[in-house]
């Protein structure tokens, strides 16, 4: 079990014809991924690794029976190309595009209310659910098929995160990053009320960073639902205030979004904070043997 | 990217909102010149640089004649202004908006600020006018209207009375500020608007007597005219430099400076070095596909802050490979002769290829096997002055 992907997810490639896109879609198959179909406009006909070029996701859906997407369009064009898989009527979309303006993401998000897609992103490493599908940027080789949940709000931590889990031999049933970007399709609560759900996750890992508060409303979900052991990571404590640090989404504004106050409240739901990144995965094993 | 006051309200009033007329200088002799031009008896002259809190730092001065103007400009230009927001060594002031005076009556507080908790756009108004807003969010909340606006819908008629009766303003003219103010936020790709203080004249009308405008950096490329207001003096040189480069860096005030992948793991680089008692001197995000030029640029960045006294460079290759940050390394090592410790992690992807790069050049690295790892090894040798002789570059 995992969530939201498995071996019967059939996806598309939005961009697919861009240099990156090759790239990752040549890497995703390789991962045993089924790419169905790419999308380009005006590339109608073409091939990339084997894969059919369509002009619109609505053709590339009806002809392959696709239900995902991963948009590695250029950032001008990446509001546009959400829009259009959602009006696909596709189950999921997995945005990795970064630079993304934020105006665009608000209509983007106004367009997608009360529709059943669901968006990762943008701004992501994407989704996996190790050997069964790889839908994103991420490195597959780290990945192992396990127990723990993965929840990050930065690439990089993620596959930290992943390698350290690996390395302790035990492994992952879905890892996500839900991007840095400050507005995003899903939300740390959605992840964790799907790892709630899901009979192969025993724990989650949830990273998250400086900016806004969504660790904090996690940590009040995490207190009133959350049946499973979670143990997190925060970056940022050293973050100076009002400075973007890279990502979008990352920065403290006012007394506002500090890491302290995102500590404090998941320390309150009873999650196992850690202060050092090499006792993240300790502090997990310790709470799977409770 | 922010812009000075004089710019925003240039752009409020072609949005219809009003403004005092006034005029910028760049020296004393210039306001000589042309402050004549402002027909008040009364004018302020206010420091223009990219910081709040110059009232209380002395940055904002009354004139009651053009000799007082001319002093005032005089005080000003060419010297540091130090307030909260600043470093502590302040911004330099390169010009002063002259503007004319007015009779307030009272002041008001007035944002539109993008909400990511609820993907939407909010109004912030209090009768609190010219405070800080936090200040008063602490102290007395019920003194602050939170308005939401749905982006695909925008202003409506009665977001204004809401405001307006708050404030126990005249919806008409509250009404032109609010749908100035509202068009050009979503017009220019705005990230923050504020108009502290927002006054209402004795005159019975609404002013913005001070204006703040941050835009969203993603949006640039489509605002060239909004381009043309940056000013590079009010920005970190090496900040700006590693933009140009595909690079994200931010100076900080401690002295080991670091080099990473995914702005993620940046931060948790800098958070690793404080937890063994170190200091770290910059935030570098490399991103992922960072070529070996990019690497040596971002090491030429982050040695050019002089408190540096060492290096951890911490890579977990994904998409970025390894064997590229190592050949960055050595080309940096070579070209800049690398005189502090370097500690170097590097795992994942080409992890092998890039530590037998390091082996096989002549310069001198310590590995360390994780982050916490590289936080200990690069403080522990910055933190002993021997340590630092044995460990030179070369």
């Amino acid at each position: 079990m995992s969530i939201w992907v498995d071996n019967n997810t059939k996806v598309i490639v939005q961009g697919i014809t861009g240099s990156a896109a090759r790239y990752h879609t040549e890497q995703m198959i390789k991962y045993g991924t089924k790419i169905v179909a790419g999308v380009t406009p005006g590339k109608k006909g073409q091939s990339v690794n084997g894969v059919p070029v369509f002009d619109t996701v609505k053709e590339a859906a009806n002809q392959t029976g696709a239900n995902t997407s991963v948009i590695y369009v250029p950032a001008p064009y990446a509001a546009d190309a959400i829009m259009e898989a959602v009006d696909a009527q596709l189950e999921l979309v997995v945005c990795i595009t970064e630079h993304i303006p934020v105006k665009d993401m608000l209509m983007v998000k106004a367009h997608m209310s009360g529709k059943k897609t669901r968006l990762i992103g943008p701004n992501c490493p994407g989704i996996i659910t190790p050997d069964q599908t790889k839908i994103g940027i991420m490195p597959g080789h780290i990945h192992v098929k396990g127990n723990i949940g993965i929840i990050s709000r930065s690439g990089t931590l993620t596959y930290e995160a992943v390698s350290a889990v690996t390395k302790a031999g035990l492994g992952q049933s879905t890892a996500i990053g839900i991007g840095g970007d400050p507005i995003s399709g899903t939300s740390f609560i959605d992840v964790l009320e799907a790892f709630n759900e899901d009979p192969l996750t025993e724990a989650v890992i949830l990273i998250g960073e400086i900016g806004g508060d969504a660790e904090e409303d996690a940590a009040k979900w995490i207190k009133e639902n959350m049946t499973k052991p979670v143990v997190a990571f925060i970056s940022g404590r050293t973050a100076p205030k009002g400075k973007r640090m890279g990502h979008a989404g990352a920065i403290v504004s006012g007394s506002s979004g500090t890491a302290e106050s995102k500590i404090e409240a998941l320390k309150a739901a009873n999650v196992e904070v850690a202060d050092k990144f090499s006792e993240l995965v300790p502090k997990l094993i310790k709470k799977l043997n409770k | 990217m922010n812009i000075h006051e004089y710019q925003s309200k240039e752009i409020l009033k072609e949005y219809g909102v009003p403004v005092l007329n006034g005029l910028i200088v760049f020296s004393a002799e210039e306001a000589k010149k042309k402050a004549e031009l402002i027909k008040s008896d009364i004018v302020v002259v206010k420091a223009q640089i990219h910081a709040g809190g110059r009232g209380k730092a002395g940055g904002v001065i009354l004139a009651k004649s053009l000799d007082e103007i001319v002093e005032a400009t005089d005080k000003l230009i060419g010297k540091p202004l130090v307030t909260h927001q600043t470093s502590p060594e302040g911004q330099i002031v390169r010009k002063v908006y002259i503007e004319e005076g007015c009779n307030i009556e009272s002041e008001f507080y007035l944002s539109l600020i993008v909400n990511r908790k609820k993907s939407c756009f909010t109004f912030i108004a209090s009768p609190a006018g010219g405070m800080d807003i936090e200040e008063v969010a602490k102290t007395s909340p019920e003194d602050i209207i939170y308005v939401d606006i749905d982006p695909s819908v925008g202003l409506k008629a009665y977001h204004v009375y809401r405001i307006a009766n708050f404030l126990n303003l005249d919806k008409k003219a509250l009404k032109v500020i609010l749908e100035g103010v509202y068009s050009c936020f979503t017009d220019k790709d705005i990230s923050l608007l504020e108009i502290n203080p927002l006054v209402l004249t004795k005159e019975a009308k609404l002013v913005a007597l001070d204006a703040k405008m941050g835009f969203d950096d993603n949006a640039l490329y489509r605002h060239p005219d909004i381009l043309e207001y940056k000013d590079e003096s009010e920005e970190d040189k090496e900040e700006t430099k590693a933009i140009k480069h595909g690079l994200a860096y931010v100076k900080l005030d401690g002295n080991i400076g670091c080099l990473v992948n995914g702005a993620g793991l940046a931060m948790a680089t800098m958070d690793a070095i404080h937890l063994a008692g170190g200091a770290p001197a910059n935030f570098l995000d490399v991103g992922g596909s960072a070529s070996v030029e990019m690497v040596s640029t971002g090491f030429e960045i982050l040695l050019s802050n002089p408190k540096v006294v060492g290096i951890f460079v911490n890579i977990f290759g994904g998409i970025m490979k390894c064997d590229t940050i190592a050949e960055g390394v050595v080309k940096a090592a070579n070209d800049m002769d690398i005189k502090v410790p370097i500690v170097v992690r590097l795992q994942g992807a080409n992890a092998e290829i890039g530590l037998e790069i390091l082996s096989k050049s002549d310069i001198n690295v310590m590995l360390a096997e994780d982050m916490d790892d590289g936080a200990e090894k690069i403080v522990s040798l910055v933190g002993n002055k021997e340590a630092t002789n044995e460990h030179l570059g070369r």
